[in-house]
Formats: structure tokens, C-alpha cells, sequence
């Protein structure tokens, strides 16, 4: 019988390798997606279903994005679409950590929650959505809440952190967790029509210069709410940057700050 | 001195969106806050010339100064 090797560069159209003929070597060859997935890229082809990335991302980036580990804290409004994207963007291994389940007054905006899993636990909804997207996508659920105690073992390989989370706190707690672990993280919050991101390296303060005004208590998510658009908005710009991260790229939201007013459809960049 | 406030979000309500306003030299970031009756339990990033400040800073003529609520939904 002939290698994985040889079947997928016989199977290839071109560059691309199609679902069919990946799905075939799974079966043939008793491995799973990731393995096939990962000889794919490392052949220099692309399957098909990265078509649309190529003109963004090289076949040499996105086997660099199929050999990262990102960890998100928090699968709600922002986590939701970071993982949803992530996993369509072909990071191969997702860490996802939510202690919560779905509740009604989630599916206004979380794009993870359906009536159909309302009461089911948000890290499972994940791992069944990204396995429904892309099973080349490895992702490890840890059903609890993220805190200084077990933030190294969840954090443990992780190339980068995505913070998704609903409290500042818990954020206070991770980007020093972070820090302390020399990881990158995606600052990200909402709150009505707002939002921000930022990136924060080792080193870097940014999150504790964010919050350093903060006393107790939420932020305007409080009585405004989060409506549908905003987390899309603010995990959309938080992907561009992990994306940015794993791939080396240049011009990242490092020391400064975007805030976003959608009512006001006001963009404005702060300096840290 | 001449200092322009600019605020955003909710903090606009009952209050202004942007305004020239008129402050005794050694003013700090943290009177003007009070002034506007801002509850320091809602207030979030605060900035002068687009660079994050801390309340205990003293604004110079011309000055830019926004006020932005907190915000940390997710």
C-alpha cells in the first residue's frame, strides 16, 4: 500500500486536497483528521477548504496555525465567536475553559447556544461545534472557572491566551497569570454598544492600567446588556490579532488600545 | 486653562458629548471627574491626548482629556 504521503499527493487537484480524499486517507490509512491534516501542510499542499485563506495566509502559515495552541478563557458572547473562528481559521488546538451552562437569556448573542442545548455546559457546545466545523481541530474542554490556582495547568503549551471572559476580577487574575507565564493575551470586553481590545505582552501592563480605575462591580454590561452585534464585533478584532500573533506579523495592538462605540460608530486608539 | 472634555458612551447622557471648559491651572484629572458627578464605581479608561492617565494627574492648558465608562462583559 502506498504512504499517506504518495495517496494525498496523487488525491491533490493542484494544491488542494478535497473533504472526500481527506476523509478517504482517514479511512485507508486508520488516521485521524489532524495527522492527515498536518502531511497535508507539511507536503506543501492545502486542503480545500483553506482556499479562501490563501491569498492571506500561506501554506506555510497555516501549517503554523494547525501547529498552535490557543487557550480561551470564557465560551460565552465573546467566546463563542473567538472559537468559532479560530476553528475555522485552522489554529489546531483549542483550550477552552467555561465553568457555565446555556442559559435563555444567552441566546440574544452567544452564537454557541440553541434551545436545543440550553442547560448543557458551554464547553461541550464547543467541542461539538468545532468538531462539527473543522475536525482537524483538536479542543480540550475544562468545564471551571478559571483562577490563579489552576491557571498554569490550564495555560500549560499554550502558544497564546485569549481572554473571553465576563468579569474583571477574573481578568486582573489572568493577565497576571499570563504575565507570570510569559504568554501573550487578548484583552477583550463588552459592554451595550462598547467594547475594547488590546494585546498584552510579557512585560506589559496593559489589562491592570485598564481596570486601574476599577473599585468592585461589573462594568456598563450592568444595565446596558450586550446585544447581538457587539461581541461579533469585539471577538472578530480579538481573532485578527491572535491570528497576527501566531503568524509573527507586525502592527499588533501592543501598548495601546482600541475602543469601539457602535452607536456612535466611533473608533478611538489610546496610547498606554 | 482651556481643557476639551470629551465623553463617550453613557457618560454622555445628561451630561455633553464634547465641550471647551474652563479649569484653574493644577486642575487634576480626578477634580474634573467628580465635578461631572462621574460615580467612580462606573468610570473605566481615562485618557489625555489619546495616553491612558491615572486620576491623580495634573492637566496643562490645551489639554484633551476623555473619559470612558468601564466596560468588562464578555
Amino acid at each position: 500500500m502506498a504512504t499517506l504521503e504518495a495517496y494525498l499527493t496523487a488525491g491533490a487537484e493542484g494544491d488542494l486536497i478535497s473533504w472526500q480524499v481527506q476523509k478517504s486517507a482517514m479511512e485507508l490509512f486508520g488516521c485521524s483528521c489532524a495527522r492527515v491534516e498536518e502531511a497535508i501542510l507539511t507536503l506543501g499542499l492545502l486542503p480545500a477548504r483553506y482556499q479562501r485563506n490563501r491569498q492571506t495566509i500561506s501554506i506555510a502559515g497555516q501549517l503554523k496555525l494547525f501547529r498552535s495552541r490557543v487557550t480561551v478563557i470564557g465560551c460565552g458572547g465573546l467566546g463563542g465567536y473567538i472559537i468559532e473562528q479560530l476553528a475555522r481559521l485552522g489554529v489546531g488546538e483549542l483550550v477552552v475553559v467555561d465553568p457555565d451552562v446555556f442559559e435563555e437569556h444567552n441566546l440574544n448573542r452567544q452564537i454557541l447556544s440553541s434551545l436545543d442545548n440550553l442547560g448543557k455546559s458551554k464547553v461541550a457546545a464547543a467541542v461539538e461545534r468545532v468538531g462539527a466545523i473543522n475536525p482537524a481541530v483538536t479542543v480540550t474542554p475544562f468545564e471551571m472557572a478559571f483562577c490563579t490556582a489552576n491557571g498554569p495547568e490550564l495555560l500549560a503549551g499554550t502558544r497564546l491566551v485569549v481572554d473571553a471572559l465576563d468579569n474583571i476580577p477574573t481578568r486582573l487574575d489572568l493577565a497576571e497569570v499570563c504575565a507570570g507565564l510569559d504568554l501573550p493575551l487578548v484583552h477583550g470586553a463588552i459592554g451595550g454598544w462598547s467594547g475594547h481590545v488590546t494585546t498584552q505582552f510579557p512585560g506589559e501592563k496593559s489589562v491592570e492600567d485598564i481596570y486601574c480605575n476599577w473599585i468592585y462591580g461589573k462594568g456598563m454590561e450592568q444595565q446596558q446588556g450586550n446585544p447581538a452585534f457587539t461581541p461579533a464585533v469585539i471577538a472578530s478584532l480579538q481573532v485578527a490579532e491572535a491570528c497576527k500573533i501566531l503568524l509573527g506579523e507586525p502592527d499588533l495592538l501592543r501598548k495601546r488600545m482600541l475602543t469601539i462605540d457602535l452607536q456612535a460608530m466611533a473608533f478611538n486608539e489610546l496610547h498606554f | 486653562m482651556n481643557i476639551t472634555v470629551k465623553l463617550f458612551a453613557t457618560f454622555q447622557k445628561g451630561r455633553f458629548v464634547i465641550e471647551q471648559r474652563e479649569y484653574p491651572s493644577g486642575t487634576l484629572v480626578g477634580s474634573i471627574i467628580s465635578e461631572l458627578q462621574i460615580p467612580e464605581e462606573s468610570l473605566g479608561i481615562v485618557m489625555i491626548n489619546h495616553r491612558h492617565v491615572k486620576l491623580d494627574r495634573e492637566l496643562s492648558e490645551g489639554d484633551t482629556l476623555a473619559i470612558f465608562p468601564l466596560v468588562g462583559g464578555g
